[in-house]
């Protein structure tokens, strides 16, 4: 079987849903083709095919960016803004929080903003405290938005569909690490809906749960685990928010453990909303307290050597699991 | 005799806009003094023709976004009396369901898209429905009101450049009304002038008296005639007062003895009567509008007052198309 990128697979995406509708259109910094499409190349050869008017390279103006997007999708377009970096999103939050997100609740449902936010970050690459966060759990907290991380190429595709053909507003977050990432190609079509989370690796004795890059080491953990004798269940959420519940449920309740894992913070994190409602459903079910791995409590730092202690490594990851194993209560 | 430079019609269009603004204020303000609605409402006395004028060179089918004071662009610009009164209001009969307020009037059907309560944050989602008919080549205009306060948020700046960097059919109309919130221009702004910023964006920029009826029309068809060409966007820095408070009840002793003369020598509404009456409309043809507006005010807060208290489901609805489980 012929397989693709995570780049190939979101710009085949985005390519499908232009082909097929001329309200999509595309904005951000140095995006069309004369700025050599896009930081990440996302929008290769989109610009030659759709035209200026509808790849637009922007001036350095997040919220212009943001806000241009709401108003056409007010209009009855499917925008789609690329926000270089996440930290960058910071800049447009107006837009975003109290705009996008509650447009369609404030006007009583007589508009509503169906547009995404691409977006990507990373830990790893020695990009330092304004270029690497894993911001989620911000849009997360907001009523009205919806949130999207791929972990592999195919999902990525299927995925970036479904987010410009969603009626709401939806940040999609990419990951600088899994841009080469390679999948089997799912052909062209493909969708894979929101709100759906995907059990990556079949196990009985834990789950983790996560989402995006950290997926690749959960499998990678799991592995590792079974040569001891543990199997692990994981669960790659897809959606972020509103997230899968039934399905984490359902494997949770089967394991009887889980360890909530992401890149972002661990602080006030998407893994501690998770862990709440998993105590709230499955409280003395559990044989084991639901663990909790993020990243480290300080800016994400620019050496190598402190990056790497800053991420959650797949040692602390396994050790996690070993600790739920070992729980005697 | 006043030479006409403006059609009868549009002038007559002009001041039943006007007075409906006047009018509807007037009742809001009369209904919160007597304790009859107890809502937070920014009043708009002083500024109803700048909007009755801007609104009367729009299409009804072109795109409005507006402020948390906009009940005056709002009225002018056609959203239904009922409906407004009955979300301002907080009922389930409003606009919005009573989800939005004052601050949130949104009324496709008249092309009132967005009424933000974020000041300047409509200018970026003003460019966004432009630039949505820009492409479709649908010949709509977008207009974006704001005040004067609006013009020193980065926002103002970020859209300002991309709308003429687009040439995008947008016309910006900073009602400038001389405060931002307690604050006075001269103490939020070192120019003169907003208008004078339109250069930096390489835009055409107009400074215009907004009380002078036909002045405000001419300036804004003008604009609006430019963007329906595809000639790209304007800045209007319309002259006006904000005759009472930030908001309806506050405070405004601010605002300096000499301001209040000034303000009071250039209300609009007394000057508008002499200007139609200078225009040979006869005194009775001008009751006879306003006493049919006041019969429309009270139909308004009737319905208003009639209709339901929205229930405890909305608040599952409208957050994302499919509504959320209870």
């Amino acid at each position: 079987m012929s397989q693709i990128t995570m780049t190939q697979a979101i710009n085949r995406a985005i390519d499908e849903a232009m082909a097929e509708d001329e309200g999509v259109i595309l904005l951000g910094e140095d995006v069309a083709a004369k700025q050599g499409g896009g930081v990440f190349k996302i929008s290769s050869g989109l610009t030659e095919k759709y035209g200026e008017q509808r790849i637009r390279a922007t001036p350095i103006s997040e919220q212009a960016i943001v806000g241009a997007c709401v108003g056409a999708a007010l209009a009855g377009f499917r925008p789609i803004a690329e926000i270089m970096l996440m930290n960058f999103v910071t800049v447009a939050m107006d837009q975003i929080v109290n705009h996008a997100a509650k447009l369609r609740f404030m006007s009583g449902g007589q508009t509503n903003v169906p547009m995404v936010i691409r977006t990507t970050t990373g830990v790893g690459v020695g990009f330092g405290g304004q270029h690497s966060d894993m911001l989620e759990a911000w849009f997360a907290h907001v009523a009205g938005l919806k949130v999207v991380t791929p972990s592999n190429a195919a999902d990525a595709q299927g995925l970036m569909r479904a987010a410009i053909a969603c009626n709401d507003p939806v940040i999609f977050i990419e990951n600088i690490l899994c841009y080469g990432q390679k999948s089997d190609d799912p052909g062209p079509g493909h969708v894979v809906p929101l709100g759906k989370a995907r059990v990556a690796r079949e196990g009985g004795d834990c789950t983790i749960v996560t989402y995006g890059r950290t997926v690749l080491d959960a499998l990678e953990v799991a592995e590792t685990l079974a040569a001891e004798g543990i199997s692990v269940e994981v669960v790659d959420l897809r959606t972020i928010a509103p997230y899968d519940e039934a399905t984490v449920t359902a494997s949770v309740e089967k394991t009887g453990r889980a360890v909530v894992l992401h890149e972002a913070v661990k602080q006030y994190g998407a893994g501690a909303e998770i862990a709440a409602r998993l105590n709230e459903k499955l409280f003395g079910r559990l044989k084991a307290p639901v663990a909790r791995i993020g990243g480290a409590f300080s800016a994400v730092p620019m050496a190598n050597a402190l990056e790497q202690a800053w991420i959650p490594g797949k040692p602390a990851i396994a050790d996690a699991v070993r600790g739920a194993m070992a729980w005697k209560g | 005799m006043t030479e006409p430079a403006i059609d009868r019609d549009k002038l007559r269009d002009i001041y039943t806009r006007t007075m409906r603004v006047a009018r509807a204020d007037e009742k809001f303000r009369s209904l919160l003094m007597t304790g009859k609605l107890a809502v937070i409402y920014y009043t708009v006395r002083g500024q109803e023709l700048v909007s009755a004028a801007a609104m009367a060179a729009l299409e009804p089918s072109d795109y409005l976004v507006t402020t948390y004071r906009g009940q005056h662009d709002q009225i002018a610009k056609g959203v239904p009396l009922n409906r407004l009164f009955a979300e301002i209001a907080g009922k389930a009969g409003g606009t919005c369901r009573g989800k939005g307020g004052s601050m949130h009037i949104t009324h496709p059907a008249s092309g009132v898209m967005v009424t933000t309560g974020v000041v300047g944050s409509g200018l970026p989602i003003a460019n966004g429905l432009a630039l949505a008919s820009q492409n479709r080549g649908d010949g709509k205009v977008t207009m974006v009101c704001f005040g004067d306060g609006a013009t020193n948020i980065g926002a103002f700046h970020e859209a300002m450049n991309m709308a003429q960097l687009w040439k995008l059919p947008v016309i910006f109309l900073c009602q400038n009304n001389r405060y931002g919130e307690h604050t006075a221009f001269a103490d939020h702004t070192k120019v003169d002038s907003i208008v004078t910023r339109a250069a930096a964006y390489g835009m055409v920029g107009v400074k215009v008296d907004g009380n002078d009826a036909i002045a405000m029309y001419n300036t804004t068809k003008a604009a609006v005639d430019r963007a329906r060409a595809g000639e790209g966007p304007t800045l209007i820095e319309a002259m006006c007062y904000r005759m009472l408070g930030h908001f309806f009840g506050s405070d405004f002793s601010y605002m300096p003895g000499e301001h209040l003369s000034e303000m009071a020598a250039e209300d609009p509404l007394p000057r508008l009567r002499r200007l139609m009456l200078d225009h040979q409309f006869s005194e009775a043809e001008l009751d006879a509008i306003v006493a049919d507006l006041d019969a429309q005010m009270e139909a308004a807060a009737e319905f208003a007052a009639n209709s339901p208290l929205p229930g405890p489901e909305e608040i599952r609805r409208d957050v994302f198309e499919e509504e959320i489980a209870a």
